[in-house]
Parts: C-alpha cells; sequence; structure tokens
C-alpha cells in the first residue's frame, strides 16, 4: 500500500461492525477520524499523548490509545468505540456503582475494562491494576471504578 | 493531530522496504521506518520530528517473528510488548518492559519502536544487553546479524536506510537467575530515576596462586543501565568492580558508583546528585538479592 502526501483519499474504516466511508491523510490520526468524520465523539481526546487513557477504543479486541494511531493503520481491523458497546454488563456495572462523575474519563474506561473482561474473565487483583493503570480519572473515582469492574469479573465465576 | 502531511508506505517485504527507502531518501523526503509509531506520532504532533515519508515495517514477515528454536529466541522487531510479555519466554525482558509506559499503550509500543526510539530510557535493550543477544538489521546490501556489543552503543548504530529487524537471544540466556528494578520519584507512574537489570551467570576463570594456576567456578553478575544517563548502556568497568570477588558487598558498590558514566541526568524527574544516592542503594539492594537467589 502506498499513499502520497498532501492527498485526501477514500477509505472503509470497520467502526463498530458497519463499513464507514472516511476521506483521510495518511498524517490523520484515529481518535479525529473518529470523532470528526465519523461523529463518534464517545472517544475522547484528553492528552493526545498517550498519557490519559480517554481515548481508549478496541482494535481486534485490545484496547488501543486513538490519538497514538493513525487512521491509516486501522484499515482491515475492526474497530469498536463506546457508541459500539450496547446494554454491556461493563456499562450497567458502571451506573449501579456510581462508577463516574463528570464522565469524561467513563467510555476510555469503559473500553478498557470491556476487553479486560473478555480477555482475562478471571482476572486476579494484580492484573486489574495493571491493566486500569492506563486510564486517568481527574474526578479520582478509582474506588467505584474497580467496585464496578470487580462485580463484573467476580459474577463471571 | 499532526501539523504536516507525509506519504505512507507499507512494503511487505524487507527487499521492497529498503528499496523504498533508498528511493524515497534520493527525492530527499527525509523516510523514516515506522513499527508501533507512538513515539512517531508524539514527537510528530509537537514538531519536534518531521518527515516527508513513512515506511510502515508492520506488514513484515520477518519483522513478526515470534518463536522459541532449539536453541535460541527469535523476536521480531514490529512485536507489541505485550504480546512478548505474554509469551513470556524471556522472563528477565517480561519483567523488564512491564513497566514500560502502561498496559493499554503497550499494546502498540514494540520492542524495536523502544530499542531504536529517541526516549532517553529505552529499558527494552536491557535484558538483550546483559544477555549478549544478537542483533538482525537489514539495509540495501542485505541482513546482517550482529553481536548486540558491536551495534548498541548508548543507541542503536544503524546506518542509513537500515532497520532492526530481529533480535536473537541464546535459550541458556533465558532462564538465569535475575533481578530488575525500576525506581521512580514516587509512586507507580512517570519516568524512571533509574532502571538497573542484571542476571547471575555461571562462568569459570582461572586463578593464579603462589604455585599453580586453578580453575574457579563462581557466578558473574552481568548489568545494565537506563535513566542515570540520557542512555542505557552496560559497562564492563562497573560489571567488574561488581564481580570482585575479595570485595565486600558495600566496597563493590562503592568502588562502582566511581565509575559511573557521565553525564548523569539532573532534571525533574531527579537531580544528578539524586540519582547517584538511589543507584547506590538500587545496587546494594541489586548485589543482596542475587546473593541469596
Ligand atoms: S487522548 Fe489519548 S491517551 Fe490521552
Ligand atoms: S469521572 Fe470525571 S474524569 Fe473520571
Amino acid at each position: 500500500m502506498s499513499l502520497s502526501e498532501g492527498m485526501k483519499h477514500q477509505f472503509y474504516l470497520n467502526v463498530n461492525q458497519e463499513e464507514r466511508s472516511v476521506v483521510i491523510s495518511p498524517s490523520d490520526i484515529l481518535l479525529s477520524v473518529l470523532r470528526e468524520q465519523l461523529g463518534l465523539t464517545g472517544s475522547k481526546p484528553g492528552c493526545y499523548n498517550g498519557d490519559c487513557g480517554a481515548c481508549t477504543i478496541d482494535i481486534n479486541g485490545t484496547p488501543i490509545k486513538s490519538c497514538l494511531m493513525l487512521a491509516i493503520e486501522a484499515i482491515d481491523k475492526n474497530i469498536t468505540t463506546i457508541e459500539g458497546l450496547k446494554d454491556t454488563p461493563i456499562q450497567k456495572s458502571f451506573v449501579e456503582h456510581f462508577a463516574f462523575q463528570c464522565g469524561y474519563c467513563t467510555p476510555g474506561f469503559i473500553m478498557n475494562c470491556n476487553a479486560l473482561i473478555q480477555k482475562h474473565p478471571n482476572a486476579s487483583d494484580e492484573v486489574i491494576e495493571e491493566w486500569l493503570e492506563s486510564n486517568i480519572c481527574r474526578c479520582t473515582g478509582y474506588k467505584e471504578i474497580e467496585e464496578a469492574v470487580k462485580s463484573v469479573l467476580h459474577s463471571n465465576k | 493531530m499532526i501539523p504536516f502531511n507525509f506519504e505512507y508506505y507499507k512494503p511487505s517485504s524487507i527487499h521492497e522496504a529498503v528499496q523504498l527507502f533508498q528511493r524515497l531518501d534520493t527525492e530527499e523526503k527525509q523516510p523514516i521506518y515506522y513499527s508501533g509509531g507512538t513515539e512517531i506520532i508524539s514527537l510528530a504532533r509537537i514538531n519536534i520530528l518531521y518527515t516527508k515519508a513513512i515506511i510502515d515495517i508492520k506488514s513484515i514477515p520477518e519483522c513478526n517473528v515470534l518463536h522459541l528454536e532449539k536453541d535460541q529466541l527469535v523476536l521480531g522487531a514490529c512485536l507489541p510488548l505485550t504480546e512478548i510479555e505474554e509469551s513470556n519466554f524471556y522472563p528477565l525482558l517480561t519483567k523488564t518492559i512491564q513497566e514500560i509506559a502502561d498496559r493499554t499503550a503497550r499494546n502498540k509500543i514494540t520492542i524495536g519502536g523502544n530499542i531504536c526510539g529517541q526516549i532517553f530510557y529505552r529499558e527494552a535493550i536491557l535484558p538483550f544487553l546483559i544477555s549478549n543477544s544478537q542483533v538482525v538489521i537489514a539495509g540495501i546490501h542485505g541482513i546482517k546479524t550482529m553481536p548486540i556489543q558491536q551495534v548498541f552503543h548508548q543507541h542503536l548504530h544503524l546506518k542509513k536506510g537500515e532497520f532492526l529487524v530481529q533480535m536473537i537471544t541464546e535459550k541458556a540466556d533465558l532462564h538465569l537467575p535475575f533481578i530488575s528494578i525500576k525506581k521512580r520519584q514516587q509512586w507507580d507512574t512517570g519516568y524512571p530515576l533509574i532502571t538497573v537489570t542484571a542476571a547471575k551467570k555461571p562462568s569459570s576463570s582461572f586463578i593464579e596462586n603462589s604455585s599453580n594456576q586453578s580453575l574457579t567456578n563462581y557466578e558473574r553478575i552481568q548489568i545494565a543501565f537506563s535513566g542515570l544517563n540520557p542512555f542505557p548502556y552496560r559497562s564492563e568497568e562497573i560489571e567488574r568492580d561488581l564481580n570482585q570477588q575479595h570485595l565486600s558487598l558495600e566496597q563493590k558498590v562503592d568502588l562502582a558508583t566511581s565509575h559511573l558514566p557521565e553525564p548523569i541526568l539532573d532534571d525533574f524527574e531527579g537531580s544528578a546528585q539524586y540519582r547517584k544516592f538511589v543507584m547506590k542503594n538500587t545496587l546494594q539492594h541489586v548485589l543482596s538479592t542475587l546473593e541469596v537467589q
């Protein structure tokens, strides 16, 4: 594959199980394309530097910070954003455990927690901590977030 | 948002990648190889890095190899750190890279990207330095495999157009007793003050006494550092100091800390003096832990 500089190219991205057409330059960041072209504003821009995790999405079952990925790298991958999750156990659990305050970090946390639950349904405390360290909550709702994810994991047992 | 545009290429073979590099370089496009891309995106965003062409090497099969052969572990440069952690063929490497960035970022950061990056720390190189690994490098003249000591001095010395393809480590070095410590200013987040990785390897040497020479078996400490200086390294001199069998632990550490290379980092993470202090304590901890193991 090759794409020339300064030109926009049309591609299809598989987002939330739909083929979505996008017109992108090679230097476009995936987070910006999702938000600005596809109107999927659930993934939040925070630091744009890979530090906060607010932009976390799911690529082929793996959480990825969409500010650290070129849109062009996502071609032929299955992208899931927070808009693609419907009534999942972790979403319900966040509500039940009051695991958000302002809610800005919530989509990123939920995408990360959801991937964790899929990959490690019996995750140990150590694994939970290691995964969730990737996200920052300025409202410091960590305790409730931990309770929310543990409640889903423990109901799996 | 990256404030400039570039061309994007995704070759599927080593040959195609190096040919592309040569052509784009002739066209003065300042091409760069791209693997995980996290550092390239971060630096491009703040205008510290500029290019007119990116060559994404993630589709090159050799760069994605992860296998334990009869005698060797082969790791492709484009493997994400978390994939290497999960395979856990080399526990010292797993322990060391688990401390880089955070779990989600490590799904994108690749082993080659960390080793070849501009960031001072590049901790992923440390286990390869102490295990005397081999480095596979591709360039316009073909593929070469070289001992790490010949190509890594503070950073990986790649000629223009070359890129890192694989790291190869002998099976015998994968399961030595080890310790890997990352010391930060506080908590478990942020950049390190110091990272030390060390392993203990069975060795033997001739010891001379008054009448004859005898072969003595001992366990040699192999050790590498990151964070103290603006580059990761393994130092023969420090290793010799720490392996002086006739010295006490304190004497070894004193001797080793008198041979630290310059410059020592002096920034908001920690002053040079503080870093040296932490280094001394960390070395004591490393030696006493390895002695017990
Ligand atoms: S916006 Fe991506 S990690 Fe902060
Ligand atoms: S709920 Fe406000 S940042 Fe987390």
